[in-house]
Order: C-alpha cells, then structure tokens, then sequence
C-alpha cells in the first residue's frame, strides 16, 4: 500500500517537471515576444537555415588549395595526400614544372567531395602546407554527383 | 419552421467549434510538446510568407492528408473497410448535440438553450455513443483482413471495454448527487453553493469519483500512456492498412475524443458553464456584494468559462501525453478491473452513507 502510495507521488512528480518545464520556458517565450531580453532563452532550437551556429576553429570544411605568390598552386603534387586518403577521393595528375625548385605542379587536381569523409588526413599528410580545410562552407549538397566532382579552379582560393 | 432553423444554426455553430477545436489541438499537441521538451515546434507553414508561430500548420496537414492516395488492400472488406472511420468519427462527432455551452440566449422574446439535444437522458447518450465508437475500431482490425490489425483491435476493445465500466461506475455517485441525466440539469444543480460560500461542483462532492474518471477517460482517448490498440511508435495498431484522409479522420478522433472528454470533465465535475457567484443577472458575492450585469454579458461570461475550462482540459491531457510512458498491457487490464472498477464501487457505497447521514 505505501509503496503504491510512492509510486503514485512519483507519477505525480513526472507531470510536476514537465508543467516545470512549459511555464518556465512559456514565460521566457512571452518575454521574448514583448521584446524583453534575457540570456536564457525559451528553446535551445537555432533556427537553422537563417540562424547559424559559429564554427569551431578546429572545424574541418572544404577543402582548399593554398596559392604561392605568383598565384600557381602551393601543391608539387607529391602524391602523399592521395596516399593519405582513406576514401580515395582525390585524383592528382602530375605534371612537370620548369622551375628546379619545385620541379612537379599537379595539372589535374580533384577532390571527389561525395566520396570525402572530411577527416583532414589530406591536410595532416601534406608537406607543403597546400591544402587546408579551413573555408567555413559545410552546406555543400548538390543536385548531382557530377557537380560534387570539385577540380583545380574550384579549390584553389 | 423557425425552431428547425435554430436547431440547424446551432448544429452548424457545434460542428465549427469542435472541428477548429480539434484542429488546433493538433497544432497545440505540438507546440505544447516542443515547449516541454525545450524546442520551438513546428513553426515554418506559411501563407505568402506570413508564418504566425505555425498556425497555418494544422491546414498544411490537412491538405498533405486529402491529396495523399486513398488507398484500400486488395485483400481487405472494402465496404466496411471504408466504413470503419466513418463510424468512429461519427459517433465521436455526435456526442458534442448533448453538451451544453451556455445557459440560454433571449432573442426577441424567445429563449434558445446553447445546446443542441435537451435529452433527459443526455448523460447516457454520451456515454452510449463514446462506447458505439469501439466498433469503428474493431471493424478497421477485422476489415483490413491483416492479422497484426486485428489483435490491435481486439486489444483496443478489451481495453475501451473494461474501461467503459469503470466510466460508468464512477458517474453513479455523480448521478445520485445531482438526481439527473439530464447534462443542462447537472450543470444547473452545480450552480447551486455549498456551506454558502463554495459552488457546488462535481470536484467537491465526489473527489473520488472525479478520479476514477479522469483514468478512465484518459484510458477511453487512446492516447499515450493508454495507447495500445495503436502503439503509433513501435506496435502494429488497427489502423495499419489505412492512408490518407481515412487515416486522418482516425486520427481526428483521437484527437476529438479529448476535447469531448475535456467537455465531459468540465461538464460534470467543474460546473459546466458556471462561473462561481453567476447568476442570470449577475454576481451575488456570499460576503453580501453585487454586480448586476445585463443578460448578454453574463452570456458571455458563461460560454467564456465553459471554453476556458475545456482548453485547459485539453491542455491537461497534452501535458499528461508528453510526460508518461505506455502501461505494458497487463498493468493497463490490472488498473481497469482490479483498482478502478473496485475504486468506483467504494465510490457509490460511500457517497450513499454520506448522503443518508
Ligand atoms: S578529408 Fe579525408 S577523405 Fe576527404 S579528401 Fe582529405 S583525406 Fe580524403
Ligand atoms: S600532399 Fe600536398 S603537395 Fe602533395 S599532392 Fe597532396 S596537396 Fe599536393
């Protein structure tokens, strides 16, 4: 009998927490709607498409290709980032580049983004700093998988 | 002539409260879920841009519903098939003829009571046409020919079954408190005031059997924690083999079920219509003061109270579905005949010996 009697302040007690819940959170809402401030918020929801959470700086986004002063890509197409890659993804073609310094420069170079898993092993594996993943731009759907195939003109920035 | 045109006035006005009513429980069951569980809700329905908090949303749902395939199995009973929503929405539907909205308008000289069935066995025929509406469920489960539907059938009439017992049982005390079937009467006795002060309402004399209705209507609504003929999350329910517009008008019964529940609670346990200290002609405070008001105000007041109550009636069983889990099935069957049944007969008993000291 009293251990019904506790089950039933405990059913109690669930409805307590949820009305809790709903006045508290009507009540920031209602001061929200007359234009009153305050730092906790009725709902934890960020409204996303116009409200958009910031970035972290770790974050990891598409990638881009790092440009040298004379504006040709950073990249001597080396090949360790497509080694890296655990989806193999990207695709270099190498090609020769007159300047002993540098010697190769990739004529094609594209990242298969449908296929990307976005760990940044390609940034890790790079010794030339010429790729980072540090664009802010995470919306990236498309309507085909074609126009997922992003090449030279569109990484480098 | 006129009397059929006020009568027909009347049941279109019923019908509109009670279908916009069930619409925006929709949108309320939503948003009022989303505001517990510290969300917006749905919010983003709009017409040409136009979005107030989502009220537009219960009309989008609509529309998806009537443009969705109507569709019928081949291996079903096509004509009861299609019958099955009809009945329970009908049946549904039609208890709102019994309860009262208000006292009475005077047009002209002539009185028009606010409801539309002055039956003097309206209790009854409330609790008659809500226990008809098991059969819209049993024959969706046997008509879909699907054997999963039909034990979501028969487990939904067990269960309405043993639970329109105790419905019943718990209204006898509340039947011999207020000698009437008649719902206008009951409302009209709750008017009266007890020790002079406290209106007489249904919550105060039978505490008890307020109780044991409230379960079992909760029970009766299908609704989580008593929703196992349906089990919309993870059991196959009746209404497996139903889409579209006749899923729809199940789902609608579900949600009219609570606000005729709604209306049945504030009907007989919260005084109806009556606002404490009303009368026809104004408040008479029991500390001696007055507040004459003319009769169209004090209509005003009336059918303000009485939808004020069934809002937060209805308020109540969101807030009641959004925090209890599901009852596992013998816990359910144990609450109806073991606990409540032999609660509501305590119930008679004791309020025959209060009533004869
Ligand atoms: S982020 Fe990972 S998966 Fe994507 S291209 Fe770089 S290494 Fe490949
Ligand atoms: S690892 Fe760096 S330098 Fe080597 S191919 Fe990839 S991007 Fe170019």
């Amino acid at each position: 009998m009293i251990k019904a009697i506790e089950y039933f302040i405990e059913i109690l007690r669930g409805s307590v927490i949820t009305a809790r819940h709903f006045f508290v959170n009507m009540f920031f809402h209602i001061l929200k709607v007359m234009g009153i401030k305050t730092k906790r918020k009725g709902a934890v929801t960020i409204q996303y498409p116009e409200e958009k959470k910031e970035l972290a700086s770790r974050h990891r986004s598409l990638h881009r290709l790092m440009k040298r002063e004379n504006g040709k890509p950073r990249c001597v197409a080396c090949m360790l980032c497509v080694t890296a890659c655990p989806s193999e993804c990207i695709y270099v073609e190498a090609a020769e580049d007159p300047d002993l310094e540098i010697q190769k420069y990739p004529a094609k170079f594209i990242i298969d983004l449908s296929r990307c898993c976005f760990c940044g092993f390609c940034v890790e594996a790079c010794p030339e700093d010429a790729i980072r993943m540090d664009t802010d731009q995470i919306e990236l759907a498309q309507y085909s998988r074609e126009d997922l195939l992003y090449d030279l003109d569109k990484l480098i920035g | 002539m006129i009397e059929i045109l006020i009568v027909f006035i009347k049941i279109i006005f019923a019908l509109i409260w009670l279908l916009t009513l069930t619409l925006y429980l929709t949108w309320v069951e939503r948003k009022e879920s989303a505001v517990i569980q510290d969300r917006i809700g749905a919010n983003r329905a709009s017409i040409l841009g136009i979005r107030i908090i989502g009220l537009f949303q219960p009309f989008a749902d609509a529309i998806k519903m009537i443009f969705k395939e109507d569709f019928t199995p081949s291996f079903s009973k096509k004509f009861l098939h299609d019958l099955a929503p009809f009945l329970s929405f009908f049946f549904v539907a039609i208890t709102i003829s019994a309860i009262p909205f208000g006292d009475f308008i005077s047009i002209g000289g002539k009185t028009i009571n606010l409801l539309i069935l002055d039956i003097n066995v309206g209790l009854l025929f409330v609790l008659a046409m809500l226990s008809l509406g098991i059969y819209g469920i049993l024959i969706a489960g046997w008509s879909s020919n699907n054997k999963f539907t039909l034990i979501g059938g028969l487990r939904g009439a067990a269960q309405l079954i043993s639970y329109e017992v105790a419905l019943g049982l718990s209204l006898i005390g509340l039947i011999m408190v207020y000698p009437s079937l008649n719902l206008s009467q009951i409302v009209h006795f709750q008017g009266e005031l007890l020790f002079g002060v406290v209106p007489k309402w249904g919550i105060f004399l039978q505490p008890l059997g307020f109780m044991i209705f409230f379960f079992a209507a909760l029970a009766e609504t299908k609704r989580v924690p008593f929703d196992l003929p349906e089990g919309e999350s993870e059991i196959i329910g009746f209404f497996t083999e139903y889409g579209g517009l006749k899923w729809g008008l199940f789902m609608m019964t579900d949600f009219m079920e609570v606000i005729i529940v709604s209306c049945l609670l504030t009907t007989l346990f919260f005084g109806g219509w009556q606002v404490p200290w009303l009368a026809t002609d104004g408040f008479h405070f029991p500390w001696g003061g007055e507040w004459l008001l003319s009769h169209w105000v004090v209509v005003l007041f009336q059918v303000a109270a009485f939808n004020i109550k069934v809002f937060f009636f209805s308020w109540l069983q969101v807030l009641i579905r959004w925090t209890y889990p599901r009852f596992r099935y013998d816990q359910l069957m144990d609450m109806g005949w073991k606990l409540l049944i032999p609660l509501s007969l305590v119930n008679i008993v004791g309020t025959g010996i209060l009533m004869s000291i």
